[in-house]
């Protein structure tokens, strides 16, 4: 099992429509924001399990963790620059993607 | 949609001048749709997993990208009708987001298309005799070639009729659907090469032996992506008649000793550097003599039928130069610096070749909207015999203007947006996606194309600058062609960062190159600051006529990397 750095998140697609998704609660959220975040190497591992049963399932494709810092608000948000734009659309047209509809800052 | 109204269908009736689909083609299209309807069905409905159904979507084009889905549409050698350009529009609104990527293989790629719609996205493509088949896959792609085919004085032959006759040849081919890796074809048929031939895994250049016979010079090995390498020659003069038969040959040499273990080692670039021009030749002509080269007679009829459908169009008796034009040269200067940077030559007297730039500055290279792609349909239409072209520099290519319509057609592109007057200036700029969509990207390109271009805007420097090509990658994959700007910029990631790799010295043409790399990365930021002082550091340095390339050759690569080094003084972490 890899070194456990940072808190994580789980990201895929999702199957039907290809949108980026992350793993929540009860499901899986558009919203990033409303991930569920592993704070152990254990949470993580129990986060790819739930992806791998939702990848057979035909829920979601290309499902993997990526590190996130928790805000003051408790949210969390990618570190890397690559989930930074795939939770918000893409950098040269604000008017797409998630960010379009207000829901990613 | 549009397209069904009836003065889309009168407009659908009218004349082309490029392959129209027989009963065979249509069928085949038509069943591919249906075969590829049941296998998203089947992928919806958990039959196949996302491992068995992926090799099915590639093959029709269909990626899964950063954001969404990703649907690449083949445009065969980047010709496209008015009703095509019409029909790629009306997808973009009814599936899409309202416009389209044009990319460096002349294809147009949809960035936000549903899995659920995409069946019905390729029936609505197969109603104007298109498709995405084998844009993706360990196949051969769509057979590009010289965007000003059929049209340039310079040209021998139009290299259309060719490039069909290898996608006829090519599509769905049993032997070649799981080659090692993908592989490109470009075709030219002309003095200068305008298809960047000398890096595909095959280039075709048409030319005429001391007999006057035509045929081929047959290049290979030819690359861009992680390990870049210019094409060799395999074959100096391949009479028509063998075509066919010869790269049947080379296909089946590659098929036979190309490496399948490492997929950065699968290309035939890999497999010509390790053996040997010499050796493929070899092996290639060994192949060529023992096969049954009667499967692969070439049939004259069936080439003159396709050639038939690249026939000109009914051109009228001009004079070779237009009054109107100079007159409105003289009255509008912004016209007049259009019709001096994007208008060329035309083999016809009184008519004229018009690159509509989609590169505005500060703008997306290659990204049209979907109004953008009707004013485009209806000049084509109004002004150039309904016919476009898609240039692997991301630009759109009206092929048969009258001279005297320039200005009338300069006024409807300049109120779409349309009129930037920069074909083949420093703001013209090759971009991948990058990483604003591409799921292999490392860094984007797309913000550093629109840096240099708004660094660089004002026109009357870019004409006194001339030609340059920058060309911008967002990873080693090379989609931007970098490797032979003459300005190339490769985006990587270093300690968690974005960092452009600067490269001098790359050349597409036949007497091509690849770049040199400058110097350490920079950042996002420093970029345009060091595009500028090379081109300032060119511009001084350059003697009369010289183009950035010729300079750079002359005076050599250490010159140039001094002016990143003094960049390191001034201060900038390079």
């Amino acid at each position: 099992m890899a070194q456990f750095k940072h808190p994580q998140i789980l990201i895929a697609s999702n199957l039907t429509d290809g949108e980026v998704v992350f793993l929540g609660a009860s499901g899986w959220e558009r919203d990033h924001r409303h991930a569920r975040v592993a704070r152990s190497a254990e949470d993580a591992a129990a986060l790819e399990a739930c992806g791998r049963r939702d990848i057979c399932a035909n829920r979601v494709v290309d499902a993997y963790l990526a590190d996130v810092e928790i805000g003051g608000d408790g949210a969390p948000s990618p570190m890397h620059y690559r989930e930074k734009m795939r939770v918000k659309g893409p950098s040269v047209r604000l008017d797409l993607g998630k960010q379009a509809a207000g829901g990613a800052p | 949609m549009t397209a069904h109204d009836p003065e889309a269908m009168r407009r659908a009736n009218a004349p082309t001048t490029t392959y129209r689909y027989d009963e065979y083609d249509a069928a085949l299209v038509r069943e591919r749709v249906a075969e590829f309807r049941e296998q998203v069905r089947r992928r919806l409905a958990g039959a196949l997993t996302e491992e068995e159904f992926r090799p099915f979507r590639l093959m029709n084009g269909l990626y899964l990208q950063l954001h969404a889905y990703m649907l690449r549409v083949a445009i065969p050698y980047g010709t496209l009708t008015a009703r095509q350009m019409r029909r790629l529009a009306d997808i973009a609104d009814k599936w899409d987001k309202g416009y389209g990527h044009f990319t460096t293989r002349q294809n147009l790629q949809y960035n936000w298309p549903k899995l659920v719609d995409t069946p019905d996205i390729l029936e609505a493509l197969a109603d104007v005799e298109m498709h995405a088949i084998q844009t993706s896959g360990n196949c051969i792609r769509n057979v590009t070639a010289d965007h000003f085919a059929g049209v340039a004085p310079d040209e021998i032959e139009d290299p259309r009729p060719t490039a069909e006759f290898l996608r006829q040849w090519s599509s769905l081919h049993p032997e070649f659907s799981f080659l090692p890796r993908k592989f490109k074809i470009a075709v030219t048929g002309a003095a200068h090469d305008r298809a960047a031939i000398m890096v595909h895994d095959v280039g075709l250049r048409i030319v005429r032996n001391d007999e006057g016979e035509i045929g081929y010079q047959v290049v290979v090995g030819g690359g861009l992506g992680r390990s870049p390498f210019v094409g060799k020659v395999v074959g100096d003069f391949v009479p028509r008649r063998d075509l066919l038969a010869f790269l049947e040959a080379i296909m089946r040499v590659y098929n036979r000793f190309g490496r399948r273990d490492n997929k950065y080692k699968a290309r035939i670039k890999i497999l010509v550097h390790e053996k040997g021009i010499d050796d493929i030749r070899a092996a290639v002509e060994a192949e060529f003599a023992a096969m049954d080269r009667s499967v692969f007679a070439h049939d004259p009829a069936e080439f003159e039928r396709i050639a038939g459908f690249f026939a000109p169009p009914p051109y009228e008796s001009l004079p070779s130069d237009s009054q109107m034009l100079r007159a409105a040269k003289l009255e509008t200067p912004a016209f007049a610096n259009f019709a001096d940077v994007n208008v060329g030559a035309h083999k016809i007297p009184g008519y004229a070749i018009v690159t509509v730039s989609l590169k505005p500055i500060g703008g997306v290279p290659g990204d049209a909207s979907s109004d953008q792609m009707r004013v485009l349909a209806e000049a084509s239409e109004r002004f150039g015999f309904g016919e476009l072209r898609v240039s692997h520099e991301q630009n759109i290519i009206l092929p048969h203007v009258k001279q005297d319509d320039l200005f009338a057609l300069w006024r409807t592109l300049d109120a779409a947006g349309l009129a930037t007057a920069n074909a083949g200036l420093v703001s013209d700029i090759i971009s991948c996606p990058g990483l604003d969509y591409c799921s292999l990207a490392t860094a984007r390109s797309i913000p550093i194309a629109q840096a240099i271009s708004t660094r660089f805007a004002d026109m009357s420097r870019q004409r006194r600058i001339g030609k340059l090509g920058i060309k911008i990658s967002g990873c080693i994959n090379a989609c931007g062609h970098h490797h032979v700007g003459a300005i190339g910029i490769l985006g990587l990631e270093k300690k968690g960062q974005e960092s452009y790799q600067i490269t001098l010295g790359g050349d597409p043409t036949f007497s091509a190159s690849i770049g040199e790399i400058l110097g350490p990365g920079v950042t996002a930021e420093q970029t345009p600051d060091v595009i500028e002082h090379l081109v300032d550091f060119y511009l001084a340095e350059r003697e009369e006529g010289e183009a950035f390339i010729d300079t750079w050759r002359r005076i050599g690569h250490a010159r140039f990397k001094d002016v990143l080094r003094r960049e390191g003084e001034d201060g900038a972490d390079i």
